[in-house]
């Protein structure tokens, strides 16, 4: 028995679809010339990720994970006496797009104060990432946006609780 | 090599199957589609489309409600699709199918009525391999109520330990619930074997069919389950159509899952009667145009015959199998051979995170699933955080394969691995 007899009306790739082949790789869309070089941009990051680590002595840290790639991020922060980033780490695991993400963030947060921080738009990110993300990457894309400001969240909401702002009662 | 299967059965021309599908025709929006997700969702074919538009065009009306000729059409329509659907499993009637709007709705109406009465303690088994589906909805009621759930162990051939099994499956045990067919591995399980054991020690066996129904025959009677559980889509049906197959016995002593209209038979202010099966587990309009779709799309799947699709999907594995196992840094997460083995291959290939592979893939026209597939536990099992998936149906051919093995090696040329 072979399995191949189905196929011998026509090859296995068009000339259409050849031509399509070297086109593109992650992201949506053919990708122009200038993307290709962002694109080679977002492997090398990923092959070789900037700030990697553990922090022992982070102002605040934050884990998150995207349950569709089944990325994970853990962000440590540390800012110095004006309250700006001095030091950022991660230890992260997943895909490509999430973790070219959080390097490229990562180097982008430095010096940047807390409200500086929270300003960061999913735009912004995307435009570090440089290529076209589609609806269904958009969550690996955008992990690393989410783990820094949920992390800032938890942070300041610690600090409210420790300079005693938030009037217990409030809610009732 | 001999396996009975193929012996009987008439060839598959995929190519001239794909013309039945608009999505996949020549002239299709997105051209040359290489579509190899089928265990997520199928294409459908026109028929299927036809099927439902003429409802909404020539016959739409609510059914068993009003007495005019739209309604007669309508409620005629959609019972044909429950004995459709019976006849389609080897069910004994309409009466013993009740129509969901998934495999999920079904497995969690389950898992609330045949837990309901049940006491701390009395024990649930289930697989390792089990989707989401068929975990989550018995873990929540588990906790509720104070059950204790036990895992049937996948074995390093990627089965079901059957000796375990044997020793899960006691007096204590009321429910055992199983895949059919894995969603991940391909294997297919021998759920009518898992049947007899829970019989033995008077437990229902419930058998989450999502994965099997649309590409194996099925013979309730002879799986001798209680319980059969699948979804139209998967099985070139619509969205939003789910069945729950039951023993009608069973399903008679059973309390609804859902109140309201259309399971009634008699109301007062303070109290109800139950309508007859299969209305009773039939809460509100149904999914009308979705129980015709189903109809055309068992109508099509019989007209070619499933043994002659099981038998097409069984060459494709075959071949896949060989052809992916020949590509360097690639695993394959499942049996490797046809044995008692589904269309569904799972793969990952060294360096490429399996997202990044199926993001590649689909540049070269090819659709793949990628990531944990709704079954976090045996990711933890096997190791991995997620996989690549590609799943045939009747529509596939080996030039998909090919198409698939060819876009892997560009994915690993672009990826440098």
């Amino acid at each position: 028995m072979t399995a191949r007899n189905e196929t011998d009306d026509e090859p296995a790739l068009t000339a259409e679809q050849a031509a399509q082949i070297d086109r593109a790789v992650v992201g949506e869309g053919p990708l122009t010339e200038e993307e290709e070089i962002y694109k080679e941009n977002i492997l090398d990051h990923y092959r070789h990720p900037h700030n990697t680590g553990r922090m022992s002595n982070a102002t605040f840290s934050n884990r998150e994970l995207n349950p569709l790639c089944g990325d994970t991020i853990e962000l440590f922060v540390k800012l110095d006496d004006r309250q700006r980033v001095c030091d950022v780490k991660f230890i992260g695991k997943g895909c490509a797009i999430s973790q070219a993400s959080i390097s490229l963030l990562s180097d982008s947060i430095k010096g940047k104060t807390i409200e500086e921080m929270k300003n960061i738009k999913r735009e912004d990110v995307l435009s570090l990432l440089g290529i076209p993300i589609g609806v269904v990457r958009m969550k690996c894309a955008l992990l690393s946006l989410r783990t820094l400001q949920k992390g800032i969240d938890t942070y300041e909401a610690s600090r409210q609780s420790h300079n005693g702002q938030r009037r217990s009662g409030e809610c009732l | 090599m001999k396996r009975s299967i193929l012996k009987h059965s008439t060839m598959i021309r995929a190519i001239e199957i794909k013309k039945d599908f608009p999505i996949l025709n020549e002239n299709a929006h997105r051209k040359n589609l290489v579509y190899l997700d089928n265990a997520a969702t199928s294409q459908k074919p026109k028929s299927v489309i036809t099927a439902m538009t003429r409802y909404y065009e020539e016959f739409n009306a609510n059914v068993h409600r009003s007495v005019h000729k739209l309604s007669e059409l309508a409620t005629e329509a959609y019972e044909r699709a429950h004995e459709k659907t019976a006849q389609f499993i080897g069910a004994q009637s309409g009466e013993e199918i009740i129509f969901t709007k998934n495999t999920t709705e079904a497995l969690n109406l389950l898992a609330y009525t045949l837990c309901k009465n049940l006491k701390a303690g009395e024990e649930i088994v289930l697989t390792e391999m089990e989707h989401h589906s068929n975990l989550v909805p018995w873990q929540q009621i588990a906790k509720e109520k104070g059950l204790t759930i036990r895992f049937i162990k996948v074995g390093k051939d990627f089965r079901l330990d059957i000796k375990h099994a044997r020793s899960l499956i006691t007096d204590k045990t009321k429910i055992v619930s199983c895949v059919h067919l894995s969603n991940v591995l391909g294997t297919i399980n021998p759920v009518k074997e898992l049947a007899q054991l829970a019989h033995k020690h008077g437990a229902v066996m419930v058998v989450d069919g999502a994965q099997s129904a649309a590409h194996l025959p099925i013979d309730v009677k002879d799986l001798d389950c209680d319980f059969f559980a699948f979804s139209g889509h998967k099985m070139l049906g619509p969205t939003g159509i789910g069945v729950l197959y039951g023993k009608k016995s069973l399903l008679e002593n059973m309390d609804p899952f859902l109140f309201g209209g259309g399971m009634i038979a008699e109301v007062t202010l303070t109290d109800v009667k139950f309508a007859d099966l299969p209305a009773k587990f039939e809460a509100g309009t149904p999914n009308i145009a979705e129980a015709i779709g189903l109809s055309a799309a068992i109508e099509y799947l019989e007209k070619i015959g499933m043994t002659t699709i099981a038998a097409h999907e069984e060459r494709l594995t075959e071949y896949a199998l060989v052809r992916l196992s020949t590509i360097p840094g690639l695993t394959i997460y499942g049996p490797h051979n046809t044995t008692r083995r589904g269309a569904v291959i799972s793969f990952n290939v060294e360096g490429i995170h399996p997202h990044d592979l199926a993001s590649a893939l689909d540049r070269y026209g090819v659709a793949v699933r990628a990531g944990n597939h709704c079954t976090m536990p045996l990711m933890n099992r096997l190791g991995i955080n997620g996989s690549a998936r590609a799943s045939f149906y009747l529509y596939n051919d080996t030039r998909d394969v090919d198409a698939l093995a060819e876009a892997i090696g560009k994915a690993k040329t672009l990826f440098k691995v």
